[in-house]
């Protein structure tokens, strides 16, 4: 890639919203799962019990286990919201400055 | 501690340690499985065929690699999905639920969670700008000798020792599973993943681990129905009988991670080591363009959060259906220790629930698929430890980029066939010796010396070739040091009284250093080349984020 072409493509006001949206999404969800993730960790190392709580009043089913099958959920939707959306408006923007370089 | 105890916990393939729940006591050989040695000759046919078809479409060193890289995202998604699903977590994982209950499911969440955070940040430009492996990216803008040494000799030391890893659990769990010798074992797996890798590449490679994935989805998905519908389908009313037999502890958290430091630095090892694996990371180079890569791990995450969610019916199935179950108790044990051992330690809960809800015919299936994921999962490896040698040392750093492709792809497969001996004489040679640090030792060098110099490659303009040569050998050394020091090398297997470092785990601090060292190494850097490093990083950060100019990249 040619300096010329960097600086158009740098220039190129598709290129920014792309970098611009994509990184601060990408951003937000990463964070999103580290922090569920990190919470969910430290609550075991610190206060396991509270996972211990039973989910029915007669039952043995603890609160753990929904929580820790929900992060696993979680994870996955979280994987899907941002292919779907990569692969649909990420991905056009790109192509718009596929062919804008291409048209010049 | 002998070998028989703690090689299981090696297989499950993670830095993880409970120091029961393995494969105790002496290996009794099983008498001949013959339906499991059917079904597995069934497959071993099977993907010998695929083998041949997929050598008449490797030619080029872009077919060995990455498989031509017209792998779909789907196909690449269960593949990715097979790699992180080897017998040990399959076995490891549901034996851990039968121990333990509730920490099986921390465990697996664990491993889960890198692969959001290895979509967000990796999939897409490691796709942009990479060609057959992670040293492409690394390297793109670096000075490629040493930035490629440093990268091949982190692939390797991280093949190598999980090599060590897969070999030796396998040859216990064949000889447990079908009644073969170690030796005969070890050697077998290593002849087919030599013929699978040399002959079919990537292709036969990706092939193989999509069919052993969907064989054990499906045997999982069984076994977990049968369970349920012993329990008309009611969580509740398993979870209380498990209850019954082995206590309200098996509900919540049972000391798995105890400290908070320690919890942080498993959490980083198991993230930051899964995006520095070289085997997962080659992967990505087999799909088309990013749109494919995305989806790769899209489903890869469908299929591994789901299969972890059937070891953890499978483990209380255990419990319910194995233990205490006179078929399946270790009478010999028994005397001596007193509880209700089960025949082969706790690994082998999902083997034994097979038994219980399918017959030995079932047996038979989950055992040769079992044997399956090992020879599948060692394939991926072997071939991601060649790539590093034919690619990153030989054709990149001693043709300097200008190497013949026939004579790239010979030293391949030479690589290929000497990994696969140095595999199998290690297999032998470890068979009694006390390998327990060395599957923590390649997560933790795959997180602290491959993934901070990839990482900080793709964002970090400032990054310097002296700061990531420096700073990825620090972590790399610290992360030896530390698991040498550590509870598990210093104090298990020297038989030292303390150890000099406490933690298990030395991710966090093996990370941290080579992420502080690399930082302060480049920003001091004033040299003239690291000038043109900084400089090149926007047309290289262009690229990663579009795709323009990429490898394969197919215009819309």
């Amino acid at each position: 890639m040619n300096k010329e072409l960097v600086e158009k493509i740098k220039l190129n006001p598709d290129y920014q919203k792309l970098v611009k949206t994509r990184s601060s999404f990408a951003i937000k969800l990463s964070i999103l799962i580290l922090v569920v993730y990190f919470s969910f960790i430290l609550t075991i190392a610190f206060n396991p019990t509270l996972l211990a709580t039973p989910l029915f009043s007669d039952g043995v089913t603890s609160i753990g286990i929904p929580i820790g099958i929900s992060v696993i959920v979680l994870a996955f939707i979280l994987t899907g919201i941002y292919t779907r959306r990569a692969n649909h408006e990420f991905d056009d923007l790109t192509n718009k400055i596929k062919n804008t370089i291409k048209e010049d | 501690m002998n070998i028989t105890r703690s090689f299981l916990f090696l297989i499950l393939g993670s830095v993880v340690v409970f120091a029961s729940g393995t494969i105790e006591g002496e290996i009794t050989k099983q008498s001949l499985n013959i339906s499991a040695i059917a079904m597995f000759v069934i497959f071993v046919g099977a993907t010998l065929g695929i083998t041949y078809w997929a050598a008449k479409r490797t030619k080029s060193p872009k077919d060995f690699y990455t498989a031509g890289g017209g792998i779909t995202g789907l196909q690449n998604g269960m593949a990715i999905a097979g790699d992180y699903m080897s017998a040990a977590s399959f076995l490891g994982i549901s034996g851990l639920v039968y121990l333990k209950g509730y920490d099986g499911l921390i465990y697996s969440i664990g491993f889960l969670v890198g692969w959001p955070i290895i979509l967000f940040m990796i999939a897409e430009p490691l796709r942009n700008l990479g060609k057959y492996s992670f040293a492409d990216v690394a390297s793109y803008r670096l000075r490629q000798t040493p930035i490629r040494i440093l990268s091949a000799f982190g692939s390797i030391a991280t093949v190598i020792l999980y090599l060590i890893a897969q070999m030796v659990g396998s040859g216990k769990l064949i000889q447990l599973l079908f009644g073969l010798e170690y030796e005969i074992a070890v050697i077998l797996v290593g002849v087919l993943m030599i013929l699978y890798v040399t002959f079919g590449g990537m292709l036969a490679t990706t092939w193989v681990q999509i069919i052993k994935a969907f064989l054990l989805l499906l045997g999982a998905t069984f076994m977990a129905l049968a369970v349920m519908s012993y329990y008309d389908f009611s969580f509740e009313s398993l979870f209380s009988h498990a209850v019954e037999l082995k206590g309200i502890e098996i509900m919540s958290p049972g000391g798995l991670v105890s400290d908070p430091i320690s919890a942080i630095s498993l959490a980083v090892a198991l993230m930051f080591g899964t995006a520095g694996l070289p085997h997962i990371l080659m992967r990505f180079f087999t799909v088309s363009d990013a749109k494919e890569a995305r989806k790769s791990v899209f489903y890869a995450t469908g299929f591994i959060g789901y299969f972890y969610m059937l070891t953890f019916i499978i483990g209380f199935g255990a419990i319910v259906m194995v233990y205490q179950n006179p078929e399946y108790l270790d009478v010999a044990k028994q005397a001596i220790n007193g509880g209700s051992p089960i025949l082969g330690g706790n690994n082998m809960a999902a083997i034994h629930l097979s038994h219980a809800v399918g017959g030995n015919l079932f047996l038979g299936f989950i055992s040769a698929v079992a044997f399956a994921t090992i020879l599948a999962v060692v394939s991926g490896l072997t071939l991601a430890g060649a790539s590093a040698i034919s690619h990153d040392l030989y054709a990149s750093v001693i043709k300097d980029g200008d190497a013949d492709h026939h004579k790239e792809m010979q030293v391949s497969k030479i690589a290929t066939v000497v990994l696969g001996i140095v595999a199998i004489i290690m297999g032998i040679m470890f068979e009694t010796q006390n390998i327990a640090f060395v599957v923590g030792l390649a997560f933790a060098i795959a997180a602290s010396a491959n993934f901070p110099v990839l990482i900080l490659s793709m964002y970090w303009k400032n990054l310097t070739t002296r700061g990531a040569v420096v700073g990825g050998s620090l972590g790399l050394a610290t992360a030896v040091v530390l698991v040498v020091v550590g509870p598990i090398v210093w104090v298990d297997i020297l038989a030292n009284a303390e150890a000099i470092f406490p933690y298990k785990y030395p991710a966090l601090f093996s990370v941290s250093v080579a992420f502080i060292s690399i930082y302060l190494i480049s920003i001091t850097d004033n040299s003239q080349s690291a000038q043109k490093e900084r400089e090149a990083f926007e047309a290289q950060f262009i690229r990663s984020q579009t795709g323009i100019g990429a490898e394969g990249a197919t215009e819309h």
